[in-house]
């Protein structure tokens, strides 16, 4: 039985446990119509050109995973941005773990989406938001004819939200090969504040595959600062989708931190939606061994006034592959624009491959864009110093990649996430360093 | 001397009667318009070629009918009917007009401002004319000067008689029949073109350029070029002409393949000013070219083109750097303005050790226009050290127009160093007042801005060309300012 196949003969069962009466349900038929249609993409297809998804699509999957494991505190506490307060939505194989979260519905609501589908309470925000922004290909309508469970965040006007929100989702392995769909819904009021960290985590060396979508609206002069951090074992993958609309005087700073994983394909795509945006892209990649990143990012100006920063740092060593395809689209009416793209990469092996695309499509006059694309190495020269001055030549060659991904590191806004990612910079890079001398 | 030119000009008037005869006859034979075997066999028959061109072009053309149409590159067009076209035309032997005074006077003026002498105005433009002394001496003597250092340059359907051992080891190897699309229906059917080959350790006295072919047709539709420098040797190749075509040919599919063995150097020059269809965007030519040159040891081959004309472009001159130390070079000008297209780049195929690429790609955008860099950098895992620079620039004048840019990067070799870098922006209105307060008016401050921003490209160019090509960007922008 194909993939497909099992994905519609599925359905009948996901029928069978959902209410079908809700709204939800109504995009959920027309999301697998479209999914039967449109199927996994191709590397025919030019936005999958360099990434094979063939691999990941012919196994088994076990789409509904059983009732909840027993899962403590203990177990998931390394995974967690633990010296901070925080709330805490946390899923395991899927399913929400109501004694690991710690949720609010106070001024503000941060909770499941299973609860904001079915529940009428939430339906004029459903309604308005949901399933609004996801690009409509065959790997979101999957997501939307499946998604049952996933982070449900609205924050109203004026709130600036006191601590950080963790997202994050374990698999623990107790079927051999698991496939979720994540859905997550983060809907920011005017002049409101937040920051959220997403994370997909298995805690086994079995197969899983993610195949998240996330939703972020940006209302006007609000401020969003959003962290993915992906560090996940080898057999484990993750198809991200995250579409962030922005309106007037609002800035979305979204940093990705791909460290680990199978094969994971960020796509990211910001629409600006109101004059004077500010959306940051950041990104650092550090991969070795037959990992691959793929990095697709789109930056759709269709406002004037705006501005965009695109920042990708990227490391390879052994066979891992990198992708980095990154479009700027400014529409006519979008005059003043001043929209900047960096992606730099270092191949440590000759084994390793690094496949760019920065991609600029502009139709107004008056604007500043420019992108700039470089590939190279450590310098030779910068080795030498340090190791003339007793340093040895592995910390030497850490502390310069450090160095070379410490632009993106210095607009984390988190402490707490900084020096973790640096611990973590130190253990890829097989040092006892720490950076923060 | 004079004496013997005249002899020979005489000599050379003859056998041009002889031609056109020769011509006229062909002309009365109809081929019936549309693509299949049989026209195919018609053409090779009437080029009086050897069975295994005939051959190949019947390879060709089987590969062609199995394959579909690229739509990938970011243009729009109707795509051209290939069964409406007719795959044989004899060359003109009869001239269009019959004075200069009945040829467009909008024609004209552009010749006039491209400083094109009268009697180069009246060839251009198909006027009939007896044959200008000077040229013929010129055509005469620079033959003379090639065919002592053992130069071969004649057209392709010569050297096909005459050089068949060069022919058959080079022809295809470079753009393969099944390359592409276009690249299968112009191997198929080509019509002419050029070939020329440097012998071993010659460089080339002087500039090669299809200008002075004055016994030769005009460029035909599906035109093949081959040019070979053997091991240490050098040509520069000039190819097209500042002067705009009102060419009738709505599709032009071309192909160059350039051979550089080793320690050999080729330069490529080429303007191109076809007709790019009306201010309303109706007519114009489709220039869908595919031009690859491949790279031996210690081998340069560099690219050079200013592209001004033609409703809608597609165009990626490369280079496959095989050989270790090898060098490409790509030096680009793309200027569209009303409703003109342009998808064009290059390729820089990286395969052997040390070697070297440098990309300048200047995009000018005006009017309703789209301008598309497309490019691809390739470095192999055993091109140690291969070195890579791409700088595209776009320039957009008015705000209806478009500028895109689609680098490839594919790198697999960690000695390797790939810059890419690519910026989009307007002339800035202080640029202009800046030149206005200085009493140059807008449109001349527009021209030494272009001029400016295009400078490292136009300063790759042959000087002939420069010049005209210089006032070429002027005259292709004019009107643009809003």
């Amino acid at each position: 039985m194909s993939f497909k196949d099992k994905i519609l003969s599925s359905f009948i069962a996901l029928e069978n446990e959902v209410d079908t009466e809700t709204y939800a349900h109504q995009l959920r038929n027309e999301a697998l119509a479209s999914f039967e249609e449109l199927g996994i993409p191709q590397r025919k297809e030019e936005a999958y050109k360099y990434t094979s998804l063939k691999s990941l699509f012919n196994k088994d999957y076990s789409l509904f995973p059983k009732k909840e494991s027993a899962i403590e505190y203990g177990d998931i506490k390394p995974y967690l941005i633990h010296q901070i307060d925080a709330y805490r939505v946390i899923f395991i194989d899927g399913i929400y773990s109501s004694h690991l979260s710690e949720t609010t519905h106070d001024k503000f609501d941060v909770c499941l989406m299973s609860s904001a589908l079915n529940n009428p309470k939430y339906s004029p925000v459903i309604e308005a938001y949901y399933n609004k922004l996801a690009p409509k290909d065959g790997l979101t309508s999957l997501n939307t004819a499946f998604a049952r469970e996933g982070a449900y965040i609205s924050i109203g006007k004026n709130i600036a939200v006191e601590k950080p929100i963790e997202v994050v989702y374990f698999s623990t392995g107790n079927e051999s090969t698991l496939m979720t769909q994540p859905r997550n819904l983060v809907v920011v009021g005017e002049n409101s504040q937040v920051q959220i960290i997403e994370r997909h985590q298995s805690l086994s060396d079995n197969q899983v595959l993610t195949n998240s979508v996330t939703e972020i609206f940006a209302d006007k002069r609000a401020m969003v600062d959003y962290y993915k951090i992906q560090n996940d074992h080898l057999n484990a993958s993750l198809i991200d989708h995250t579409s962030v609309e922005q309106k007037s005087d609002s800035e979305v700073r979204l940093h990705t931190f791909s460290f680990g994983g199978a094969l994971t394909r960020n796509n990211l795509n910001f629409y600006q939606r109101g004059e004077h945006c500010n959306s940051i892209l950041n990104g650092v990649t550090i991969i070795e061994g037959k990992q691959h990143v793929d990095h697709s990012t789109l930056v759709h100006h269709t406002a004037p006034n705006c501005e965009s920063y695109q920042q990708y740092k990227q490391i390879f060593d052994d066979k891992a592959v990198g992708v980095f395809n990154g479009k700027v689209l400014v529409d006519k009416v979008a005059q003043k624009i001043n929209a900047f793209q960096q992606n730099n990469n270092i191949l440590v092996s000759d084994k390793a491959t690094i496949n760019a695309k920065p991609q600029l499509e502009i139709f107004a006059d008056d604007v500043r864009c420019s992108h700039g694309c470089t590939i190279g190495q450590l310098d030779e020269d910068a080795l030498f110093y340090m190791q003339s001055r007793g340093i040895g030549k592995k910390e030497a060659r850490a502390l310069l990649m450090f160095a070379f991904a410490n632009s993106v590191l210095e607009s984390v806004k988190i402490p707490e996430i900084k020096s973790r990612i640096t611990k973590l910079i130190a253990k890829k890079l097989g040092v006892e360093i720490g950076f923060d001398l | 001397m004079s004496k013997y030119t005249e002899e020979e000009l005489e000599k050379e008037l003859q056998n041009k009667e002889y031609e056109y005869g020769f011509y006229t006859d062909i002309k009365s034979d109809t081929i019936p318009i549309g693509l299949s075997e049989e026209v195919i066999r018609i053409i090779s028959a009437k080029k009086n070629e050897p069975q295994w061109m005939l051959d190949w072009r019947l390879q060709a053309y089987r590969v062609f009918i199995e394959m579909e149409e690229p739509d990938w590159a970011n243009v729009n067009y109707e795509k051209p009917d290939l069964q409406a076209i007719s795959y044989y035309s004899a060359p003109n032997s009869k001239p269009k007009y019959d004075s200069l005074d009945e040829v467009d006077p909008e024609l004209l003026e552009t010749f006039k401002k491209l400083g094109i002498s009268l009697d180069e105005q009246k060839k251009l433009a198909g006027v009939a004319m007896d044959i200008v002394v000077d040229s013929v001496s010129v055509a005469t003597t620079f033959k003379k000067t090639l065919a002592e250092k053992g130069i071969i340059f004649c057209p392709i359907s010569e050297a096909i008689q005459e050089h068949p051992e060069l022919v058959k080891k080079y022809l295809g190897t470079i753009i393969p029949q099944r390359d592409n699309y276009y690249a299968a229906l112009n191997s198929a059917v080509f019509s002419d073109g050029s070939f020329c080959y440097i012998p071993k350790g010659v460089k080339c006295p002087m500039e090669l350029s299809t200008y002075f072919r004055i016994n030769e047709g005009g460029t035909g539709q599906f035109e093949r070029t081959l040019v070979i420098a053997d091991e240490g040797s050098y040509v520069s190749y000039l190819e097209g002409c500042t002067a705009p075509s009102r060419d009738e040919n709505q599709l032009h599919a071309a192909c160059v393949e350039l051979i550089a063995l080793d320690d050999a150097e080729i330069k490529y020059s080429t303007v191109q000013n076809w007709y790019p269809g009306n201010a309303e965007g109706k007519g114009g030519v489709f220039n869908f070219v595919t031009k690859r040159g491949l790279c031996e040891k210690n081998a340069k081959i560099s690219w050079t083109q200013v592209e001004t004309g033609s409703a809608v472009t597609w165009k990626y001159p490369s280079c496959v750097l095989k050989g270790d130390n090898s060098v490409g070079e790509f030096y680009s000008i793309a200027v569209t303005n009303n409703f003109q297209q342009a998808d064009t780049g290059t390729k820089m195929v990286h395969l052997g050790k040390n070697t070297k690429s440098t990309i300048i790609s200047k995009g000018i955008s005006a009017g309703k226009s789209q301008n598309s860099y497309r490019g691809l950098v390739k470095i192999n895992s055993r091109a140690t050290n291969a070195r890579n620079f791409s700088q595209c620039d776009s320039l957009l004048m008015g705000n209806e127009c478009g500028a895109h840019t689609f680098p490839y990067i594919e790198n697999s070799n960690s000695t390797s160093k790939v810059e890419h870098e690519a910026t989009t922006s307007k002339i800035g209105e202080d640029q202009i007042f800046y030149c206005n307060q200085r009493g140059i008016d807008t449109e001349k401050a527009i021209a030494l801005i272009v001029n400016g921003f295009s400078k490292e490209v136009l300063n790759k160019l042959p000087m002939e060309f420069a010049v005209e090509a210089q006032k070429l960007l002027e005259i292709s922008l004019e009107g643009s300012v809003g």
